[in-house]
């Protein structure tokens, strides 16, 4: 045994001087929002009550573990109740409690308060993805895990998840919302619970199928902040960050621009005629997004659970079916129906990749259009 | 004999238990529209929704989402984001629901609203709630739906939002 | 106290062979199979606990699934809760409450063997759902719906299971009931029971009140999966909210169900070591009992983060920290038990002190997260884990050692090794806190529960916590070893063991008869 803590302790010494590793991170966030501060020093105030709690108890312990000792011939005392003293730790303590339920019941009264919100943002939560909805501007889009996070991750991917940027918290589209307004999120679900958590904003609420929750944010200070999934949501709930950037207002209101600028282009994509190679390209690209957390990075899946691409039937049969089965899903199944999150482009693409990549070769393209006809 | 009724008593004590775990559905149900816990909206019929005063000095703004359960083949949004409202008067608003698929198929849509203290005071009187809504192959239709907020609504409630969630019931085949 | 010298005639031994455990309705050889169950189960449970920790040495995977992960977390908290720690308090209990309160046997002897036997079946229809197509349970141990329809093979396995491990649990303590309310020797009255009968006697009814609610919960669960009912389905009308209302409605009063026998076990140890009477046992009584109650009307705080309205967040808020005033006055009474007392620290004493220390952390943890706006932060983080970790590892699973060290010589007839006792105290002590000390730490700095793999600033913390974890589990095998060299011998026990233990159950001889008390002593 003590071999194995020497193997133990070799390790982790190696791994504190890699460097890599050098956060040491014992506390709480403050965080970037008033709410946040306020949370943080009620954590602190309690956290300092219980430790003058436990330096009183403890310290009585351990005095009279060291004098009132056999060892030391300390006679035991007899005596066996006091009411007073009985009646002096019920009373002090619940004026303790008092102390600390005031200010918490004012913190909590603020927070769950989200009137005169300037802008809402519809976070729903997916098997194993978020979507954001800008229900007014007319902006909505999934975030999901950075590919290279992804592949980091995966046993015996030989990457070190210490060369990977923001490992696990990196997102290929970051939620965006202005600085100093008040952000008003709602939150749902499409399958099963999820909890939407970002620290710097002491936000923390579920996502829960059929009903809709809420809470809010103003955000101090430009930046980027991240956060996780918090309410175990199946597989890959370890794989599902959440990123947020904090911008100026103007700043803001030009990434809307853009936003919506591109859903134009995206548009446009969808009516030319696609050659093999952008197909595939693109393809690859939404499957390392969106089919590789079931199917897998060589489309191999999971024996008894999810189902392979390589050499399926579906993905090796005819294009209806297969384009039938990613755009309307299979209900019963975990298989999602993408029409609803994919654009005719990206449908075309995928489906493309999955016929001639993956290990398969029928050697047919299906074009933007084709989807489109579908829709 | 009395250790035998003690005992009688005991066994009685999981028994009402494991009844007082089904009895939590109707309690909490009761509970939910006292409170608008979940978010389920209260509900008033027409003639009492015209006994209501309209508060003149109080506008609220209502916004509308919707979202799809399961991803299922189904277009669905409201036909407005937001609406601007007096308390104690009805409105109206849309949703338009389209079924993508070349089938039949049978969809139900759950409300929610947020935030939870005004649910209670959002009520409505024409709904495509709750009830099962049949949809021919690729059929496109427009749900109406009535609603009233109560001018008893608290004063710290300047925005309410409704939402629907659609869930697939079946698809025939 | 006077015991009767028992009528020699009655006295007839075991039964020979397997026949004897599996027909067995003797109160000592059921709550030694209860307790041989659990620490099987314990040691099945830890292997997950280590496979757990060997996937979180390091950011990245390296040796599990993301899937079989999640069933590693779901079952070891199964395991641990129903099949190691439950099963062990009731072991001590069918061994200790007669002894103590002078009974020949528990009221049901019969029905004491059937709760036993039901228990390895459950048990093994547990882990057998790691064989079946879709793996085991991989929803966490809470079953929230709608993860847990997703449930493979499993499912119906689990629901089965679970309702097996309820039954058990209810007969067991209907028969704890009927015992101490039926059995008790003349002269011991309510108020002179010893404090572990009362403890045992309190969560006997909070078991017989919560495990049929579970039961219905999950019965709720599996209608849903395959009979088309809607409790938890929004779609129907249902809410998926409304099964965490029930499920911990049951839950949070189970949870004093692991720690309030745990409480009982230490206030009869530190005493006997203090040589000094237990301080405030009336308060202690009124202290269980009101945490008892109050743990009916705190569920909610398990799930302040689901949307609930102000005025529920608050009075949730506010009754769970009103737990701590019972709590404390239990801490601050066995701190005043021990004040001026004549204390030695053999290894029962030291888990007892270990538990008072460590359970009191664990509890100040509760308290920072019983409020509300603190807790948005802290829910579902390794905060969380941290501190239930601290209430029943060096809490819960410290006071069942602690109890096996302070009877084994009484059980057994054989003194365990005093020093490899002791040695096993240090060890599992200092490894727990390496164990679970850091998880404060990664929780606070952002690290979300129930994830395989994590971000690379939370790898040295939980580095150190996986060393601690596997220093842990190789000290219980330890624990295993003193276990089995006292049963096979050992220096000889005196009747009274300790010097300063007192009660009924130290009249009797080491070992005691098998039956015991056939004639009840009286207690003046």
């Amino acid at each position: 045994m003590n071999k194995l803590i020497q193997i133990a302790v070799g390790m982790m010494g190696a791994a504190f001087t890699s460097g890599a590793y050098a956060a040491w991170e014992t506390n709480l966030t403050k965080g970037v929002t008033d709410i946040s501060h306020e949370v943080y020093d009620l954590h602190m105030l309690v956290l300092y009550v219980c430790i003058a709690i436990g330096v009183l108890v403890f310290g009585a312990m351990i005095y009279s573990m060291i004098y009132h000792r056999k060892s030391k011939g300390h006679k035991a005392a007899t005596f066996h109740e006091s009411t007073k003293a009985e009646i002096a730790w019920t009373i002090v303590p619940v004026f303790i409690l008092v102390a600390l339920a005031i200010p918490a019941a004012k913190a909590l009264i603020k927070m769950e308060d989200s009137s005169n919100a300037d802008l809402t943002i519809l976070v729903t939560g997916y098997q194993w993805k978020w979507q954001y909805e800008y229900p007014e501007e007319g902006i909505s889009f999934f975030s999901n895990l950075a590919s290279d996070s992804r592949e980091a991750s995966a046993r015996d991917s030989g990457i070190d998840p210490a060369t990977v940027d923001n490992y696990l918290l990196e997102v290929d589209n970051p939620l965006v919302i202005p600085v100093g307004k008040k952000v008003r999120f709602l939150f749902t679900s499409n399958d099963v619970n999820h909890g939407w958590w970002v620290p710097d904003f002491a936000v923390k609420k579920d996502a829960i199928p059929g009903f809709i929750n809420d809470m809010w944010a103003n955000v101090n200070e430009p930046g980027i902040y991240r956060g996780q999934c918090a309410e175990l949501c199946g597989k890959d709930h370890g794989f599902m960050p959440i990123v947020v950037i904090a911008k100026e207002e103007s700043e803001y209101n030009e990434w809307v621009e853009q936003q919506l600028a591109s859903a134009k282009e995206t548009e446009a994509a969808a009516n030319k005629t696609w050659d093999m190679a952008s197909l595939m390209e693109q393809g690859e690209k939404v499957y390392t997004t969106s089919c590789v957390a079931c199917h897998q990075a060589g489309g191999q899946g999971i024996p008894g659970v999810f189902p392979a691409i390589t050499g399926s039937a579906i993905a090796t049969g005819d294009v209806a079916g297969h384009l039938d089965t990613i755009m309307n899903g299979r209900p019963g199944t975990a298989m999602q129906a993408f029409a609803g999150q994919l654009n005719d482009a990206d449908v075309a693409a995928v489906t493309t990749y999955q016929r001639n990549g993956l290990g398969n070769s029928v050697g047919d393209m299906v074009q933007p259009s084709d989807v489109k006809a579908l829709r | 004999m009395k250790t035998q009724r003690n005992l009688l008593k005991l066994f009685m004590i999981p028994v009402l238990m494991f009844g007082f775990g089904y009895l939590m559905v109707p309690i909490y149900d009761v509970f939910c529209d006292l409170t608008g816990i979940n978010g389920k909206t209260g509900s008033i019929t027409v003639a009492e929704a015209s006994q209501q005063k309209k508060v003149e000095e109080r506008l609220i703004k209502v916004e509308f989402v919707s979202s799809v359960n399961e991803l299922g083949p189904w277009e669905f949004k409201p036909d407005q984001f937001s609406m601007m409202v007096h308390p104690g008067q009805a409105y109206h608003a849309t949703y338009t629901a389209k079924n993508l698929l070349d089938k039949d198929a049978i969809s139900q849509s759950v409300p929610s609203v947020a935030p939870s203290k005004a649910a209670e005071h959002f009520n409505k009187t024409e709904c495509f709630c709750f009830t099962e809504q049949a949809f021919k192959a690729n059929e496109e239709r427009t749900m109406p739906l009535t609603f009233i907020i109560d001018p008893d609504v608290p004063d710290d409630v300047d925005t309410v939002t409704l939402s629907y969630t659609l869930f697939t019931k079946s698809i025939k085949s | 106290m006077n015991a009767h010298v028992a009528d020699t005639h009655e006295h007839h031994g075991p039964e020979k062979g397997l026949m004897r455990w599996i027909t067995t309705t003797n109160h000592k050889d059921i709550g030694s199979l209860y307790l041989w169950f659990s620490l099987i189960m314990f040691l099945i449970g830890g292997v997950m606990a280590l496979i757990i920790r060997a996937e979180l040495f390091q950011p990245g995977l390296q040796f599990v699934d993301p899937q079989f992960f999640n069933s590693m977390t779901t079952m070891h908290a199964l395991i641990m809760i129903f099949g190691a720690l439950m099963p062990a308090f009731v072991g001590l209990a069918n061994w200790m409450i007669p002894m103590m309160i002078g009974a020949p046997d528990m009221a049901l002897p019969r029905m004491n063997n059937w709760s036993f036997w039901i228990l390895p079946f459950a048990g093994t229809l547990l882990v057998a759902t790691l064989f079946v197509e879709g793996g085991a349970p991989a929803s966490g141990w809470t079953m929230y719906p709608p993860l847990v329809l997703q449930t493979g093979a499993a499912f119906p396995m689990l629901i089965f299971s679970v309702h097996l491990l309820g039954f058990s649990s209810i007969m067991g303590s209907i028969n704890i009931i009927a015992t101490i309310m039926n059995l008790r020797a003349p002269g011991m009255t309510y108020m002179k029971m010893p404090l572990f009968v009362w403890t045992w006697f309190i969560t006997a009814y909070l078991l017989i009140a919560t495990m049929p609610v579970l039961a219905g919960a999950v019965t709720m669960l599996l209608t849903d999966k395959y009979f088309a009912t809607s409790f938890f389905d929004a779609a129907g009308g249902g809410d998926p909210v409304m099964f965490q209302h029930i499920f911990w409605f049951f839950g949070h009063p189970e949870v004093y169900i692991l720690i309030l026998p745990a409480f009982g076990i230490v206030s009869q140890i530190i005493p006997t070591f203090a040589r000094k009477p237990l301080f405030g046992y009336s308060s202690m009584v009124y202290a269980t009992a009101s945490i008892a109650f109050l743990s009916f009307i705190v569920w909610a705080h398990h799930m302040f983060t689901v949307g609930m309205p102000v005025a529920a967040e608050l009075f949730f808020m506010m009754a769970t920290m009103l737990i701590a005033v019972p709590t404390g006055v239990k801490v601050f009474n066995w701190v005043s038990t021990m004040w001026r007392g004549s204390m030695t620290f053999e290894t029962p004493m030291l888990f007892a002190i270990g538990f008072v220390m460590m359970f009191t952390i664990g509890g100040f943890s509760g308290l920072m997260m019983a409020m509300t706006p603190i807790d948005f932060q802290y829910h579902d983080t390794y905060f969380i884990v941290a501190h239930f970790h601290y209430v029943l590892v060096p809490g819960a699973i410290f006071s069942v050692m602690a109890a096996v060290y302070y009877w084994l010589p009484k059980w057994t007839g054989n003194m365990y090794d005093e020093s490899l006792g002791k040695f096993h105290f240090w060890i599992s002590t200092i490894f727990v806190n390496i164990l679970f000390f850091p998880q404060h730490f990664v929780g606070l700095a952002g690290m979300p529960r129930r994830i395989p793999d994590y971000s690379v600033q939370f790898t040295d913390f939980n580095m150190i916590s996986t060393v601690g974890a596997f220093g842990f589990g190789l000290s219980q095998l330890l624990f295993v070893y003193i276990i089995i060299k006292t049963v096979r011998g050992g220096e000889k026990a005196t009747d009274q063991v300790w010097e300063g233990a007192e009660g009924l159950e130290w009249t009797l001889s080491s070992p005691p008869e098998y039956h015991t008390f056939t004639v009840q002593p009286d207690v003046k």
